[in-house]
Parts: C-alpha cells; sequence; structure tokens
C-alpha cells in the first residue's frame, strides 16, 4: 500500500501530461505496480480509484512485472478520449450505452478465452463488452430526515410522500443532472422505458427545487451530512461502500422494480498491450464471476439467476437498443422534455 | 482339369461403384440445395428485420414546429439486437440532408421507394446489409422526402450459415453413409442367387450330372437352360461310351472263353516244352483280357447301379462268410486260408449286389497278390462312426508312395507287374463305397496290405 500512496503522489504531474495529449479531463490517475517494469497496461475507467486499487493489486501483483496506470475519467470523457484516439489499452465504465456505441462503432476488439466463457450471455455483446459487475440504482436516504415517516417501498410512495411533505424535502431532494452525467442519463432513460411513475417523478422533484448532482459520491456525502434527505437513483454499490459511514445513511432498493447496472469492460482496437489486457479483462471477469469469492472485489455479488432471486431486479440489457437514446435528437428531445419536468 | 479362370472384374464391385457414385452425385446436391436455401432464408429473414426496424422509425416522423422530427423508438434497434450480436448502424435523411444518424453510411441505391430497397455493401471495415424506404412529409405546403437506411454487419448470418453448412454436411454425409450401405446390401442380394447357382454346381458329387431344376431369376434362364442342355449333351454322350465299353466287353468275353478252352486242350496234347511255354503264356494273356473284360462290364454295372441306388438292409456277416464261402476253393488252390470274424450283425442300408462287387474285388486282389500258403483275414465289425469291413493279406503291401493313387481308374501298383490285372478292382471298391456315403481305406499292415471298407452309420 506504501507503493500505492507513491503513485498517488505522482499521478498530479502525470495527469497534466494526459490531458496534453488528448483533450479530455481526467478526475484522477494512479499507478500499480512497480514503476520501471518494461510492460505498460493503459486503463481508463470512471470508477473510483480508492475503490478499485486492491483489485488492480492483485492483478499487478500476479504479473509481477507489470505497471498499471490507472486513469479515471467520467463517461462522456472516457467516450471522448477513446474515440479521439488516446492510447489506452482497456476501457472499463459504467456508461452501458456509451460502452455499446464503443464496441458498435468499432472502436474495441473482440477477445475470447475461458474466462468469457463464465459470463452470462445477457451480460457480454459480441464477445467485445463483458459486464464485470452488476450494481443497482437505488435511492439513498438519510435516517435522521425520516423521524417519523415511513421509508417509501416504490416510487409510487415516493411520490406520495414528496407530495404530502412538501415543506419538510424542498430543496432537500437530489438526483443526477442527466445532462451532465452519462450514468444519469442512463438511468432516466432505463426508467422512462420501465415505468410511467418516472415522469410524475420528476415532476414532483422539479416542484421540490432539486439540487442536481454530478457524481453518485457527492450525493452520498450531501445525504449523510443531512444537507438533504434522500437522493434518488444513486449508485448502490458506492454507497454500500461507504462503511464509515455508519447508519449516517441508508440504502432504499425499490420494490417495483431497481435498475441494475452493468459495469464493463472492453479491449480498444488500438491497444498497446493486447495480451495483458485480455488477462485483465480474464482478471476482472474471473472476479465478478468465477467461482469462490475474492475479497478485493469492490462490488457486491449477486447471486446469479437475479431474475429468480428478485423479480424486482431488471438488469440493462446490452444491445443495439442502447444506442437508441444515443441518438442526438432523442437525447435532445429526451432532455428538453425532463428539463420541463424539472422545471430547469 | 479346371485351369485358372480368366476373371476381369467384378459385377458385385461394378455394381457398389455405379451405386455409390450416384449417392455421392444426390449427397452433393442435397447439400447444395440445404445451403443455398439457408443462404436465402437468413438473407429474407435479416433482409424483413431490417425492414420493420425502418418501418417503425419510418412512422415516428412527423411534422412539428416547421421542422420533420422523429423520435426514435428503443424497439427499432433493440429489435435487432434479439436476432444476433451484429453492429447496427442508422441514418435518416430529409431532402438529402442528414438528420441524424451514421451520416457516413453508403447512400441508399436508386430505386429505393416506398416499398424500401435492400444493399449489401461496405462500411467500416466490415461487410452490410442495408435497408431503406422513403416517405413524402409536408413541412409547411412543401413536400420533404425523408429516407431511413438501416444496416446491420452480416458476422450473426455468416455464423448462422456456417452452422447449417455444417449441419448440410453432416445430413449428406449421413445420406451418403446410408446410401453406402444399400449399396452393399443390394449388390449381394441382387447376386445372390448367381452365387446360390454356383454353390449348388460346384458342391455336386462327381457323378451327378442331373440337370438344375430349382428357381432361377428371368435373367439368369438363358444361362441356366445353356448349362442344362451342356448337362444333357454330357450324359447322352458319357452313357453312349459307357454303354459301348460294357457292350464291348460282353462281346470281347464270349469268344475269349472260347479260346482259353481251346487253349487247354492243345496244352494236353503238345509235348514240347516250348509249345508248352507259349500255350501257357497265352492262357495267360487270355486270363488277363477276359478279367479286364469281366472288370469293365463290373464298372459298367457299378457305375449304372450306383447312379440309380437302391437301399436295402444289407448283412454285412452274411454277404462276407457268403463270398468267403464261394471264393474258399480258388484261394485253396494256392494254398491260401482265408479267416473270417464277425463282431456283431453289423446291417447297413445299401445295394448288396453292389456291395459284395466291391468285397469282391478286394478279396480277388488280396488272393492274386498273396503268395502261397498264407492267410487272408477278413474282420467285420460296429465301429462307433459306422461299420467296416477290413481285408488283411500278406502280400507285401502296396508301394507306400502310391498309396493315394491306387484307387484311381486303371492304377497299377509298381510291384504288380507279374500279376494278371486291370486296375480296375479297387476303383470299383470305391465308388461303390462312395456312392453309399462310405470311403475306401488303403493301409499297409504288418507284412501286407489292410484294405477297409467303411460304411456310414445307418
Amino acid at each position: 500500500m506504501r507503493h500505492l500512496a507513491f503513485s498517488a503522489l505522482l499521478s498530479g504531474a502525470l495527469s497534466v501530461l494526459a490531458v496534453a495529449v488528448a483533450a479530455f479531463e481526467i478526475e484522477n490517475h494512479i499507478v500499480v505496480g512497480p514503476e520501471d517494469a518494461p510492460r505498460r497496461l493503459q486503463v481508463i475507467s470512471t470508477a473510483d480509484a480508492d475503490l478499485f486499487a486492491p483489485l488492480l493489486q492483485v492483478f499487478a501483483d500476479r504479473q509481477g512485472d507489470l505497471r498499471i496506470d490507472y486513469t479515471v475519467a467520467s463517461s462522456t470523457e472516457l467516450m471522448r478520449a477513446v474515440t479521439g484516439g488516446a492510447p489506452f489499452d482497456v476501457a472499463l465504465s459504467s456508461a452501458m450505452d456509451l460502452q455499446t456505441k464503443l464496441a458498435n462503432d468499432g472502436h474495441t476488439r473482440p477477445h475470447r478465452s475461458a474466462a468469457t466463457a463464465l459470463v452470462p450471455a445477457r451480460a457480454r455483446w459480441r464477445d467485445h463488452l463483458f459486464a464485470f459487475s452488476q450494481e443497482p440504482a437505488a435511492l439513498v436516504i438519510s435516517p435522521a430526515a425520516f423521524q417519523g415517516l415511513e421509508v417509501p417501498r416504490t416510487r409510487l410512495d415516493l411520490i406520495r410522500l414528496l407530495r404530502d411533505h412538501e415543506d419538510r424535502f424542498r430543496g432537500r431532494v437530489g438526483t443526477y443532472d442527466v445532462a451532465q452525467s452519462g450514468l444519469g442519463y442512463l438511468f432516466a432513460t432505463q426508467d422512462v422505458r420501465a415505468s410511467e411513475s418516472y415522469w410524475r417523478l420528476t415532476e414532483v422533484m422539479g416542484s421540490l427545487e432539486t439540487r442536481l448532482y454530478c457524481c453518485s459520491g457527492d450525493m452520498i456525502e450531501d445525504v449523510s451530512t443531512g444537507r438533504i434527505a434522500l437522493a434518488y437513483n444513486v449508485l448502490g454499490s458506492y454507497a454500500a461502500a461507504r462503511t464509515d459511514l455508519g447508519d449516517r445513511i441508508e440504502i432504499v432498493e425499490f420494490q417495483d422494480y431497481t435498475t441494475l447496472m452493468l459495469r464493463t469492460a472492453a479491449i480498444l482496437r488500438d491497444a498497446r498491450n493486447p495480451d495483458a489486457a485480455a488477462a485483465f479483462v480474464d482478471h476482472l471477469i474471473r472476479a465478478a464471476w468465477g467461482a469462490g469469492e475474492m475479497e478485493e472485489y469492490p462490488f457486491p455479488r449477486l447471486p446469479e439467476q437475479g431474475e429468480a432471486v428478485s423479480a424486482a431486479l431488471r438488469p440493462i440489457r446490452l444491445g443495439p437498443g442502447l444506442l437508441v437514446h444515443l441518438d442526438a435528437l432523442k437525447r435532445q428531445g429526451f432532455l428538453s422534455e425532463w428539463r420541463d419536468a424539472m422545471r430547469r | 482339369m479346371s485351369g485358372a479362370l480368366a476373371v476381369s472384374g467384378s459385377i458385385r464391385r461394378r455394381l457398389i461403384v455405379q451405386l455409390l457414385l450416384g449417392a455421392a452425385v444426390l449427397a452433393a446436391a442435397l447439400v447444395l440445395l440445404v445451403t443455398n436455401l439457408a443462404r436465402t432464408v437468413a438473407q429474407e429473414t435479416q433482409d424483413s428485420i431490417l425492414m420493420a426496424s425502418v418501418t417503425s422509425i419510418l412512422d415516428t416522423m412527423t411534422v412539428r414546429d416547421g421542422a420533420v422530427s422523429v423520435d426514435l423508438p428503443y424497439a427499432a434497434l433493440s429489435m435487432l439486437g434479439n436476432v444476433s450480436e451484429d453492429r447496427v448502424f442508422y441514418r435518416i435523411l430529409a431532402d438529402g440532408a442528414v438528420l441524424t444518424g451514421y451520416g457516413d453510411l453508403p447512400p441508399p441505391g436508386e430505386g429505393v421507394g416506398r416499398d424500401g430497397g435492400y444493399q449489401t455493401t461496405r462500411y467500416r471495415d466490415a461487410e452490410i446489409r442495408m435497408a431503406s424506404a422513403r416517405r413524402l412529409l409536408s413541412v409547411a405546403g412543401t413536400p420533404v422526402r425523408v429516407t431511413v437506411s438501416v444496416a446491420q454487419t452480416r458476422d450473426g448470418q455468416a455464423r448462422r450459415l456456417a452452422e447449417i453448412r455444417r449441419l448440410g454436411g453432416a445430413i449428406g454425409l449421413g445420406f451418403f453413409a446410408l446410401a453406402a450401405l444399400l449399396a452393399v446390401v443390394t449388390a449381394q442380394s441382387g447376386l445372390r442367387p448367381l452365387r446360390n447357382l454356383a454353390g449348388a454346381v460346384s458342391r455336386r458329387g462327381p457323378k451327378d450330372l442331373r440337370p438344375v431344376r430349382g428357381p432361377v431369376p428371368q435373367e439368369m434362364a438363358p444361362l441356366v437352360g445353356s448349362l442344362n442342355r451342356f448337362i444333357e449333351r454330357l450324359t447322352y454322350s458319357l452313357s453312349r461310351s459307357e454303354d459301348f465299353i460294357a457292350e464291348a466287353a460282353h462281346r470281347v468275353r464270349t469268344p475269349l472263353s472260347t479260346v482259353r478252352t481251346q487253349a487247354e486242350i492243345a496244352l494236353r496234347r503238345v509235348e514240347r516244352p516250348e509249345n508248352r511255354a507259349a500255350l501257357k503264356e497265352m492262357i495267360r494273356a487270355i486270363d488277363e483280357s477276359s478279367r479286364a473284360a469281366g472288370q469293365l462290364l463290373d464298372h459298367a454295372m457299378v457305375t449304372f447301379r450306383t447312379d440309380h441306388l437302391e437301399r436295402e438292409a444289407v448283412d454285412l456277416c452274411g454277404l462276407a462268410r457268403d463270398l468267403a464261402d464261394r471264393l474258399g476253393p480258388v484261394a485253396e488252390l494256392r494254398d491260401i486260408r482265408i479267416a473270417l470274424s464277425c463282431d456283431g450283425q453289423p446291417v447297413v442300408q445299401g445295394d448288396a449286389v453292389l456291395i459284395e462287387n466291391a468285397l469282391r474285388n478286394v478279396l480277388d486282389n488280396a488272393i492274386k497278390y498273396s503268395p502261397r500258403d498264407c492267410a487272408i483275414d477278413i474282420e467285420v465289425g460296429q465301429g462307433r462312426d459306422g461299420a467296416a469291413i477290413r481285408v488283411r493279406d500278406q502280400a507285401g503291401g502296396f508301394p507306400e508312395d502310391e498309396l493315394d493313387r491306387m484307387p484311381m481308374r486303371f492304377a497299377r501298383g509298381s510291384n504288380a507287374a507279374e500279376t494278371v490285372g486291370s486296375g480296375l478292382g479297387l476303383t470299383i471298391a470305391r465308388e461303390v463305397l462312395e456312392a453309399h456315403g462310405g470311403r475306401l481305406e488303403l493301409s499297409n499292415e504288418g507284412e501286407g496290405a489292410c484294405v477297409t471298407l467303411h460304411f456310414p452309420p445307418c
């Protein structure tokens, strides 16, 4: 771990360099493994470095002579970096639609191995995209703010609750700014497909001067401090990982339906080290789908056949359907409708 | 007699090869047909889904606020994902300007009308199939032509086709294997009558000259007819020559006995030793001729009777005793004793005249070749494998290296030159026994020969 800390010191200088080379913004950059290793693996990801570092460390230790450069960027910046030709080997993203577009438009390369066979058919696409986590879109609430109120179990419960206690929740509701966050947009468009109640909920939230966020982490932080009472469509895995917050937050998975986002990995077409990239993707797949749990795996492992466990879980399906909401006209239309509902 | 036949080719092989060639051609045609059909069906399936996608997009196109607007339906693209994991591209044009989608898709082919059209082209290093359709929308009174194209790569289709081709190949191979099996079976069963006929003819005994009577297929009737006519001619000519020999022998024997009588009378009259010697030589020659004539007659009789064998119970002991009594005086002339021993009462089914003839020839031989003052043993017994008569003499035996040749017609031992004989005696005995299903066994025992007449068990 000392090595990791040392790498983090370097990240500032490297990130400046990276920005200079390709026109995209990065949020963080860490190096795992020997600094001067002969082989290098360039990973671009939307997942927080703190969350992911232990899993990277396991892989670097196993490889021995491999240095992993782990760059964190937002999903839209990731898209821009890859299409702009930035020299990355592997792209990890929670934005399934953008990952699908990368694969559809030919920016990725196929990969097939013993490990890829472990991935269920619904969790991979064209041997190009492989899901390595399933994370719910959850409601995160502050128990303190809900004193004397029943915790909502469905979206209709939530709508009713917000309408009945407008004064109590005004300005204390948070959700993604879908225009800014790729993941927020994905969750919102899936909500629209799943249920009519989404637009009603959005209208109610709009009437309550809802705060809009770029990221799940900020929403969780604000709920824990009591700045907002609840946050809608937060990445449940991030909230679950914040064990340090104790009972200051509570995670609610709706019973009418809970959207499951699949975090996917893709090996990029122009990968400079495709062998290491393939080994890395296999490593992620084994951590997610292989037998035996890995302590360093940062995401909750859902029992396979999620449908059987809970009918409410709705994994987002990989496939060309995800391209529809990336259509410029479609997105424009959706955002204008959303803004109307949010009263922005 | 049966020299090497000149064999050229095999009907069976030719039949099998021709049937296999036919099966191979059919199997290849089947595989070709299946693959072509599969290609057409796969193409049509992909086309119809692409066109369904195009239509669903066209249906959402409206004019809003004086501009063409489209609300891309989720199903329009997701339905393509249901069929295969192929890459999907789309483009919507309004009067030639790109409204949305992949602007660099190849232009839709000319002649794309309301009903739409398809084309196969290349895009982004992959082969794609593209469906396009057009529609006119009225924007503020001006008609605007919108064109929707949806394209898909063909990896999934190629994979499915490869699968079907593999399946088709397997079916073709299976078909061919089955046909090959049938071809072999057909060739075998088709040629069975021929094999049966060959077997029936080659299983026949050497004297069996009956015509072929079993049913034969139409195609073989001319061959079998010719064979039967050939057999008939052969039988006729054989019987004619045997008749001729019997007739000749008969005609020769009667005058010979007259000549012999005259010669004996003359022998008593002449005194001079050289004349007596000449006459004695003459009598010996006459004896030989008359014996040969007798045996030729015997042989003809045996041949006739074995062809029409009559079976009745024959008491071997009684038969042997009668014969020993009858030949006793002849043997005693040369001080030869005939001893008969009977073990039980062996009875066989057969022609008594023939069996007696066979035994007489064997005994004749024994007496003829035995030196003076010795014994001939006849043992009649019932063994486990049938009855047998064993005749043992003390005449010095057969030459060891000629044992197999002895019962052949006109064969005589190399040590028999001094003795009167024709070489037919053992032949007659062998033919009689073979006609009864038995066999004649020759061996040497002690200082003499041993001839055993084996009869089959009843």
